[in-house]
C-alpha cells in the first residue's frame, strides 16, 4: 500500500455514463484481482475507492467507474496525472476451481481481471453479467476474451435474457458452484441464497479506505463488525448479513 | 530544530497527535510509517462496554470536508486494555486515552479500569461527541455540567486530563473556563461541528444518523476561533484540533494560543500526513522566524 501519482493514458467514454481510465502507476505491480484503489479528485476531500478493473503490461491500471455525483463527473475531465492510494482490501481468492463470474452494473469491472487470473491457470470460466438495458451494458468484448461461456441479462431484456442474473442462469443452465460476484446488493442477496461457494464484493460509503475510521461497516452472522474496506470488500458467501 | 513541548503527563517530541477517532489504534498507519514519529497518539474513544455505533451510511463528503456519524464504535475498555494498548506500548510515542460514555458513571468506570496501564499518559475526556443521543456532547454543552464530570475524572484519574470541547455551544470559553475550575489539566478543542446532508434524489438524509459532525479544512477558521478565545481565558494548556492539513495550520493553530495539535479528518485523505507535517514544521517554523516550537508559544501575541 503507498500513495502514489499514476499517469493518466487514456480516459475515455464506453458506455452510459460509464467511464475508462488507464493509468501507468507503480500500484499496478502490487494489486491483486478485486482490490481497490482510494482515487483523488482535485477539490474534492475524500478519495473514491474504486475496484480495479484490469492491470496491463507497462505498469498500468484500468478503472472503469460510473458518474454517480459531481467527484466522479470531474474524474471525466482529468487527463493529466492522478493521485491513487491502494492497493486497499482483500481481492477474490484465485484458487484452483472452475469459476463462474456474476456481475451486475458497475460491479462487473473487477472480473475482468479475476477472469484473467483463472484462465491464465487454466481453469474453465463462466460470466453471466446483468444490466438494465443493453445500453448499460459493458466490457463484454473483452470478458468473452478470457471466459469459456459468456451470458448477458437485461431487466427489460434488450439484450440476452430478460430478467435478473439469476434467470439467465437458469435459463442457461449454468451449473458451477463456484462463484465469485460482484454488484448490487439485491443481487447479491439472491446469490446469498442460491450458492454456498465463492465470495461476493460489496460496495460501501467510505473515508479512510484503510480500516481506520469504522466508516463502512457491515456485520457477519455472529454479530460481528467487519469493515469493508479492510476485512472486505470480498467476503465468503453467506458471511455477512446483507 | 527542536520541535519538543512539554505538556502535563505528556513528552511531546514534536506537537503532532493525530485525533480520536481518526486513527483507529494506530494499527492501519503502523502498516505505513513507525509510529514512534508521532509526537503522541489520542486512540479512539473507549467506552465502558462494546458499542457497535450508528447504522450506515455513517460517511458524507461535504465542501472541504466531511461529516460522520460513527457513533464511537469501539470494543469496550477491557478489549483495549487487553489487545489495543499492548501494541501500542511497542511505539515510542505518548499515548492519549480517549474516554466517552453515556453517563458521568461510564466515564469513571472506564478512567478506573485503564489508569494503571502505564502506556497510557493522559486522558481526554470526549464531553463533545454529536453522534450519540445519550451523553456525549450533552455532557458537554453546560458548564455546570462540564465541570462536574471533570471533577469526577479528576478524583480517579491519577493521571492528567484533558477535556476535549465542543464547539457547538453559545459560548466557549464559559466552557473552558468552568472544566478549568473542575480541575482540568488541559482542554482539546474542537470536536466536530453537528452537521447534515439530504440527498436530493431520495429527499432523505444522506447520513442514517441524520446528523454527524463535520471536520475537515472547513471547520479550522472555527478551531482557530474557540483556540484564540480561550488561550486569553484560561491558563491551562490547549490542544488545538480543526481541519489541520499542513505545517501552516499548525503554525496557525500555535499562534492562536494551542502548544500542540491533533490532525484528524485529513489522515483519510491522505494516510502519511502526520508524517509530512513532522518532516515540514522546521522549514515552516524557520520560514517565519521561530527556532523552535517552544519559541512560538513564548513569543506569540497573549
Amino acid at each position: 500500500m503507498k500513495v502514489d501519482t499514476g499517469i493518466i493514458k487514456s480516459n475515455t467514454y464506453i458506455g452510459k455514463d460509464v467511464y475508462k481510465m488507464e493509468i501507468q502507476t507503480d500500484l499496478a505491480d502490487e494489486v491483486q484481482c478485486g482490490q481497490f484503489v482510494e482515487v483523488e479528485v482535485p477539490n474534492y476531500f475524500l478519495r473514491r475507492p474504486i475496484s480495479v478493473c484490469e492491470v496491463k503490461e507497462d505498469h498500468t491500471i484500468v478503472l472503469v467507474y460510473k458518474v454517480v455525483g459531481d467527484g466522479t463527473r470531474f474524474m471525466t475531465t482529468m487527463h493529466d496525472e492522478i493521485s491513487l492510494f491502494g492497493p486497499c482490501g482483500n481481492g477474490f481468492p484465485v484458487v484452483d476451481e472452475d469459476v463462474l463470474l456474476i456481475g451486475g452494473g458497475v460491479g462487473v469491472p473487477p472480473l475482468l481481471q479475476t477472469a484473467k487470473e483463472y484462465k491464465k491457470i487454466g481453469k474453465n470460466v463462466s460470466v453471466v453479467v446483468g444490466f438494465n438495458t443493453k445500453e448499460d451494458a459493458i466490457l463484454i468484448d473483452e470478458l468473452k476474451k478470457y471466459s469459456d461461456a459468456l451470458y448477458i441479462a437485461t431487466m427489460d431484456g434488450s439484450e440476452g435474457t430478460k430478467g435478473t442474473v439469476i434467470d439467465a442462469i437458469n435459463e442457461n443452465n449454468v451449473d458451477c458452484e463456484y462463484v465469485l460476484s460482484c454488484g448490487p446488493l439485491p443481487m447479491l442477496k439472491a446469490i446469498n441464497t442460491k450458492y454456498t461457494k465463492g465470495c461476493i464484493s460489496l460496495e460501501a460509503r467510505m473515508a479512510c479506505g484503510i480500516g481506520a475510521c469504522m466508516g463502512c461497516v457491515v456485520k457477519d452472522n455472529e454479530g460481528n463488525s467487519l469493515r469493508v474496506c479492510k476485512d472486505g470488500p470480498v467476503f465468503p458467501i453467506g458471511k455477512v448479513v446483507l | 530544530m527542536d520541535l519538543s513541548v512539554k505538556l502535563p503527563g505528556l513528552n511531546l517530541k514534536n506537537p503532532i497527535i493525530p485525533a480520536s477517532g481518526c486513527f483507529g489504534y494506530g494499527r492501519e498507519y503502523a502498516e505505513l510509517y513507525d509510529l514512534s514519529i508521532l509526537g503522541g497518539i489520542a486512540i479512539k474513544s473507549a467506552t465502558p462496554v462494546e458499542r457497535f455505533g450508528n447504522p450506515t451510511p455513517r460517511i458524507a463528503e461535504t465542501p472541504c470536508g466531511m461529516l460522520n456519524a460513527i457513533g464511537l464504535q469501539n470494543h469496550g475498555v477491557d478489549y483495549i486494555i487487553e489487545n489495543e494498548l499492548p501494541f501500542l506500548s511497542q511505539y515510542d510515542t505518548e499515548i492519549i486515552a480517549n474516554i466517552a460514555g453515556s453517563s458521568e458513571e461510564d466515564y469513571v468506570t472506564v478512567i478506573e479500569k485503564m489508569k494503571d496501564d502505564p502506556t497510557v499518559k493522559a486522558f481526554e475526556l470526549n464531553i463533545s461527541c454529536p453522534n450519540v443521543k445519550h451523553g456525549g456532547m450533552g455532557l458537554g454543552t453546560q458548564p455546570e455540567l462540564a465541570k462536574h464530570i471533570t471533577q469526577m475524572c479528576k478524583n480517579v484519574a491519577e493521571k492528567p486530563v484533558y477535556v476535549k470541547l465542543s464547539p457547538n455551544v453559545t459560548d466557549i470559553v464559559a466552557i473552558a473556563k468552568a472544566v478549568e475550575e473542575g480541575g482540568a489539566d488541559g482542554l482539546v478543542m474542537i470536536n466536530t461541528l453537528l452537521g447534515m446532508r439530504i440527498d436530493l434524489k431520495t429527499g432523505k438524509p444522506v447520513l442514517a444518523n441524520v446528523t454527524g459532525g463535520l471536520s475537515g479544512p472547513a471547520v479550522k477558521p472555527v478551531g482557530i476561533r474557540c483556540v484564540y478565545q480561550c488561550a486569553r481565558q484560561v491558563n491551562i494548556p490547549i490542544i488545538g484540533v480543526g481541519g489541520i492539513t499542513s505545517s501552516e495550520d499548525v503554525l496557525e493553530y500555535l499562534l492562536a494560543g494551542a502548544s500542540a495539535v491533533e490532525v484528524g479528518a485529513m489522515n483519510f485523505k491522505d494516510p502519511y500526513i502526520c508524517k509530512k507535517i513532522i518532516e515540514d514544521l522546521p522549514e515552516t517554523l524557520k520560514k517565519y522566524g521561530y527556532t523552535s516550537v517552544q519559541d512560538v508559544i513564548e513569543r506569540r501575541q497573549k
